[in-house]
């Protein structure tokens, strides 16, 4: 049995069974982040120690393990708070802080038995298409070191790619769970807004981040989609669930029963593809090989259906005047003061401030701040903030329509493949518009997950995104498990970083 | 719209961020541009459209009034660049 | 010229509840520093605010007593501002749609009766404290008021007077307590006040430029504070120079304003809508519920001890001048006290006691059984009204038992004629010089008299029947 290839529910299995122990594994993991992560970067802080102490006691308990994934290897993207490990955002400004609590979602991990290896690198403060923007260094791809993971959890997609652990926890606020995923040939979900806890992710854009998780498939992604949701009475804005007693209206959902809805059956189910997401900037390889995921769908059963989608270029505008300006706000308390690192010398309080936050955040973190301030500045704000949030109902109300029409919708993730490292610092606004197919699905709150369907000619994963009507990831991940059951791209593994 | 730099000196002392002399007439174009990227949502029509803040709509999200034990005092200041064992040290605010 | 002076007040009131707006930490006063804290209230990254079920009742309840409509649906925004008293940097409080507008308070002064309208009514979340340490010339942050509740009371231009202000924040102070959403300490803060003044000539309609002052900890220092702030106003007009509009901060030592150091840059608060918490949306049965549960306030019950039980105007402000100890009156009376016996012990020895301990009607020991016990003595005549007086302040610190005391020291009154007449020949018979000396006219020789007897019998005698007894054997 190579560990290697197995997947984490595969993994799980054979942990539950006794063929393989839990510190096997988890060591089996360290030790391919010790072989390749020299060259991937792939991770901030690595807490091998924790790792195999934490393995050793789970073994313990392993016959009275519940959880599909107990005892599996995993890492963390670092914006989520891990109580006493150095939880840094890739910034500079937070310094060594080490959070006294855990984030909701990694408490979710630890009940369901999870080892951490570690933190994975991202882009400053989740801002960026290509986790270039880190403090700690850029991540690499590993399909090609030379060019991008993709952002903001490209450390994540990394580590998944090339077998550093067997899940990964991204966050994604405009696309940063499901186009790294893209970029590195993994499979991601972006769940509803609202099903996952946010309590302990340092928020970047509170209205729009969300926690999921980037695996080798769409039936590990259900599995860890379990685990992660459900209600957390210290986020005011995540949902009940159907049993909950939460006595007030609103939406409830029925959490824990994805893996169960896996059946790839999806005989009659309306896939639409809106014509807008096929047009003018669209990478040829990109089209066809997510023109060929529709063909695969139909071959299952699923009905094609086109339909247009005018709004679409509103929503890079509406996303990054909304985000900035959340950020602009969440980012204000990093003033080094009560946690993480102050500027070496000022003078005064206001030199404080200005001192640690201009040497303490990168560039391009302080664009979107002042971005952010703009927007919500007097005499602008109804202009671009106030039109911004407008824009988001508009937004909203036409996926309403779409998928009155479907039941899911198939675009590509995002316009080319990785880029090459450097590519995209130069030129913040192109980086900004190649978030165009990702970002409108967190104005409106929907589940999106993004799957390997081929390559393009210089050998780069490509991916396809499915996006659902809210709550609709059960269907989304059938489709992609059907897909899956009839191709192998999830199954392509890179060689990037790998010394053998 | 047309930025200018002491509309740019103006954002970044509202954010405490220094702009350098040399930054400032780069930074000032960049948001220039972006901006005026952004001007393409004046072309949607959002006439009587109610700006939505919060996607879903659930309302209503209250705590009881309990009180939870507060978290131990050097575990709060462990992490602070100045604690001197009982609070957060910052310069003399001048009132 | 004459001068009209024009004030509005922003009033920032504490709410009482056991914890915090935003998390589970307590609200006590006090506490070492940064021990009622925890990673929600001090700003620590990721964390997220729910709120507090209590401080949207109570802001609901006071924007009822406040006569204000009620915002139906209603959300929170983030006001941003860097300042080490406010972790996150910035505040979670309400500014486009706050929870009650339009309401009006009814005050009175010797000028008469007048109505302040209340423009809005919003809740917020308290700062921090910073204390400088000049030994190390550095400023301590401590966070445990972070986060405490608030509701900010603000009113229109409506006062001309300090007597106004004063009667307003009496009034606002009075229906807050009853609500019981407060307890307005203004000593530990939970009731601020900032005053918005300008003048004019009066006869004008518009309204001159305005001074915000801030530090104003007592209704003495809001009074001298206004008065200061409108003379330095006039004299500014008058010499032909302009009034700046600015905050100024009142330092009591030296009765005197001065302006507060402007901020770094101009007020851009840059409010939006708080997207971590959901809106606010309250049904017609909810705030039902609260209305059917408002308690009866100050104004209503003074009417109802007027009618009911004939009290003097004077009694029933004097009484229901706290809730506490309204409601300690009206216990009185339950338990059988005639009403205005029980308010002259109210006004005359349980506000001596609580203000000789400096002590709040609500922190008193002394329960109404307790003395409703010692008046019934006294009605049935088992105890007259100056040995009830000593064994009242026995028992006041401890809320003893009225009956064990009387018999333990033995007050009971004597009531027995026989015994009292004896006594009364035997101390004439003892000071004939006395006895001559009344004969002779002089009245005070027989309060001397009644004092012997009173002696005799250790004051536990019935002075109506020593007089009597006394003016007959004399007489005689």
């Amino acid at each position: 049995m190579v560990l290697r290839e197995l997947t984490a529910l595969e993994l799980g299995g054979a942990i539950k069974r006794g063929q393989v122990s839990i510190v096997e594994a988890a060591q089996a993991a360290l030790d391919a982040v010790a072989a390749r992560d020299g060259a991937l970067n792939a991770f901030i802080t690595v807490t091998g120690e924790r790792a195999l102490e934490r393995a050793q006691q789970l073994q313990a308990g392993v016959k009275d393990a519940d959880s599909p994934l107990y005892g599996v290897p995993m890492a963390l993207k670092d914006n989520l708070c891990t109580r006493g490990v150095k939880t840094s955002c890739a910034s500079k400004i937070l310094g060594d802080f080490a959070p006294p609590y855990d984030a909701g979602a990694v408490e979710r991990l630890a009940r369901a038995g999870a080892v951490s290896l570690g933190k994975l690198n991202m882009d400053e403060f989740a801002m960026g298409s290509t986790s270039e923007t880190s403090f700690y260094g850029p991540a690499r791809n590993p399909w090609d070191l030379d060019r991008a993971p993709g952002g903001s959890s490209g450390g994540a997609a990394a580590a998944v790619a090339a077998g550093l652990g067997w899940y990964a926890i991204g966050s994604d606020t405009g696309g940063s769970i499901r186009q790294p995923a893209s970029f590195c040939g993994v499979t991601g979900i972006k769940p509803t807004y609202g099903t996952v806890s946010r309590y302990g992710l340092i928020a970047y854009a509170s209205s729009l981040d969300q926690i999921g998780p980037l695996c080798r498939d769409a039936a590990d992604c259900a599995a860890v989609l379990d685990v992660l949701m459900g209600r957390d009475p210290r986020d005011a804005t995540s949902l009940p669930g159907l049993r909950d007693s939460w006595s007030d209206s609103g939406p409830r959902v029925d959490y824990g029963h994805l893996l169960d809805g896996l059946t790839g059956d999806i005989r009659g189910r309306r896939i639409g593809l809106p014509t807008d997401c096929f047009g003018d900037g669209l990478d040829g390889a990109v089209r066809a090989a997510v023109m060929q995921a529709a063909e695969v769908l139909k071959g299952r059963g699923a009905e094609l259906v086109e339909l247009s989608f005018p709004v679409l270029p509103y929503a890079v505008p509406a996303y990054y005047i909304i985000a900035c300006a959340e950020a602009s706000s969440n980012l204000s308390r990093f003033d080094g003061v009560k946690y993480g690192w102050r500027a070496e010398k000022y003078d005064g309080l206001a030199d404080l401030y200005r001192k640690t936050r201009t040497q303490g955040f990168g560039p391009e973190v302080k664009r979107r701040i002042l971005l952010g301030t703009f927007v919500l500045s007097s005499g602008y704000y109804d202009a671009y903030y106030k039109k911004a949030l407008q824009a988001k109902a508009v937004i909203k109300a036409a996926f309403d329509g779409a998928f009155q029409r479907c039941d899911l919708l198939l675009t590509p993730v995002a316009p080319t493949t990785a880029p090459r490292l450097g590519e995209s610092l130069s030129d913040p606004l192109k980086m900004y518009l190649s978030d165009i197919y990702t970002v409108s699905v967190n104005l409106a709150g929907l589940p999106a997950l993004s799957m390997p369907c081929g390559f393009d000619g210089k050998g780069l994963p490509i991916g396809a995104q499915l996006i659902g009507p809210h709550f609709g990831e059960g269907a989304i991940l059938n489709a992609a498990h059907a897909f899956q059951l009839e191709t192998d791209w999830h199954k392509r593994t890179p060689k990037g970083g790998d010394p053998a | 719209m047309n930025i200018t730099a002491e509309l740019v000196d103006y954002l970044a002392g509202l954010s405490r961020l220094e702009v350098q002399e040399g930054d400032r007439q780069a930074m000032t174009a960049e948001l220039e541009r972006i901006l005026a990227y952004m001007d393409v949502l004046e072309r949607l029509d959002t006439q009587g459209v109610e700006p939505m803040s919060h996607v879903f709509p659930v309302k209503n999200v209250l705590r009881e009034d309990e009180v939870i034990p507060s978290q131990a005092r050097e575990e709060l200041l462990a992490g602070s660049p100045a604690p001197d064992g009982e609070a957060f040290l910052v310069p003399k605010t001048v009132e | 010229m004459t001068w009209e002076t024009v004030i509005g007040l922003e009033t920032h009131v504490e709410l009482a509840t056991k914890t915090k707006i935003f998390c589970g930490c307590t609200t006590q006063f006090g506490g070492a520093p940064n021990t009622h804290c925890c990673p929600v209230c001090t700003g620590m990254p990721g964390t997220l605010p729910v709120l507090n079920r209590r401080v949207l009742e109570f802001a609901v309840k006071a924007g009822l007593a406040l006569n204000c409509s009620i915002t139906r649906y209603g959300k929170f925004d983030r006001k941003n501002y860097f300042y080490p008293d406010l972790p996150k940097a910035y505040q979670i409080s309400q500014l486009y749609l706050p929870i009650a507008r339009d309401g009006a308070v009814p005050i009175h002064t010797d000028a008469g009766d007048k109505a302040i309208r209340i423009h809005e009514l919003h809740m917020e979340e308290d700062a921090g404290k910073l204390v400088h340490d000049p030994w190390i010339d550095q400023t301590r942050a401590d966070y445990n008021r972070c986060g405490v509740p608030l509701i900010e009371i603000v009113t229109e231009p409506d006062f001309r007077t300090a007597d106004e202000v004063i009667a307003y924040l009496e009034q606002l102070k009075e229906t807050l307590q009853y609500l019981g959403v407060s307890d307005c300490k203004m000593q530990e803060g939970s009731l601020r006040c900032d005053v918005n003044l300008s003048v004019r000539p009066l006869g004008s309609s518009e309204l001159g430029t305005r001074t915000e002052m801030k530090n104003l900890s007592s209704f003495k220092a809001i009074a001298r504070a206004i008065d200061y702030e409108a003379r330095r106003q006039i004299e500014r007009i008058t010499e032909g120079k302009r009034v700046v509009q600015e905050t100024r901060r009142w330092d009591e030592n030296k009765d005197a304003s001065y302006a507060m150091r402007s901020k770094e840059d101009a007020q851009d608060y840059r409010y939006f809508p708080e997207p971590d918490i959901p809106p606010i949306e309250l049904s017609e049965a909810y705030l039902d519920g609260l209305r059917a549960g408002l308690p009866e306030l100050a104004q209503a019950k003074r009417a109802r001890y007027q009618a009911d039980y004939g009290l003097p105007e004077y009694d029933c402000r004097m009484i229901t001048s706290d809730k506490a100890l309204a409601a300690f009156f009206e216990a009185l009376v339950a338990l059988g006290a005639p009403p205005k016996q029980g308010a002259n012990w109210i006004m005359g020895e349980v506000l001596g006691a609580l203000s000789a301990r400096g002590l709040e009607p609500r922190d008193m020991k002394l329960t109404a059984p307790t003395l409703a016990r010692l008046i019934a003595l006294v009605s049935e005549g088992k105890l007259n009204r100056n040995t009830a007086v000593k064994v009242f302040e026995a028992v006041f610190d401890t809320d003893g038992d009225v009956d064990a005391y009387v018999k333990e020291h033995g007050l009971e009154q004597v009531n027995d004629d026989g015994l009292v007449r004896e006594i009364c020949a035997k101390v004439l018979a003892a000071n004939p010089r006395s006895v001559a000396d009344f004969r002779g006219g002089k009245d005070k020789a027989f309060g001397f008299l009644v004092g012997q007897v009173m002696r005799e019998l250790k004051g536990k005698a019935n002075p109506q029947a020593v007089n009597a007894i006394l003016s007959q054997l004399l007489k005689g």
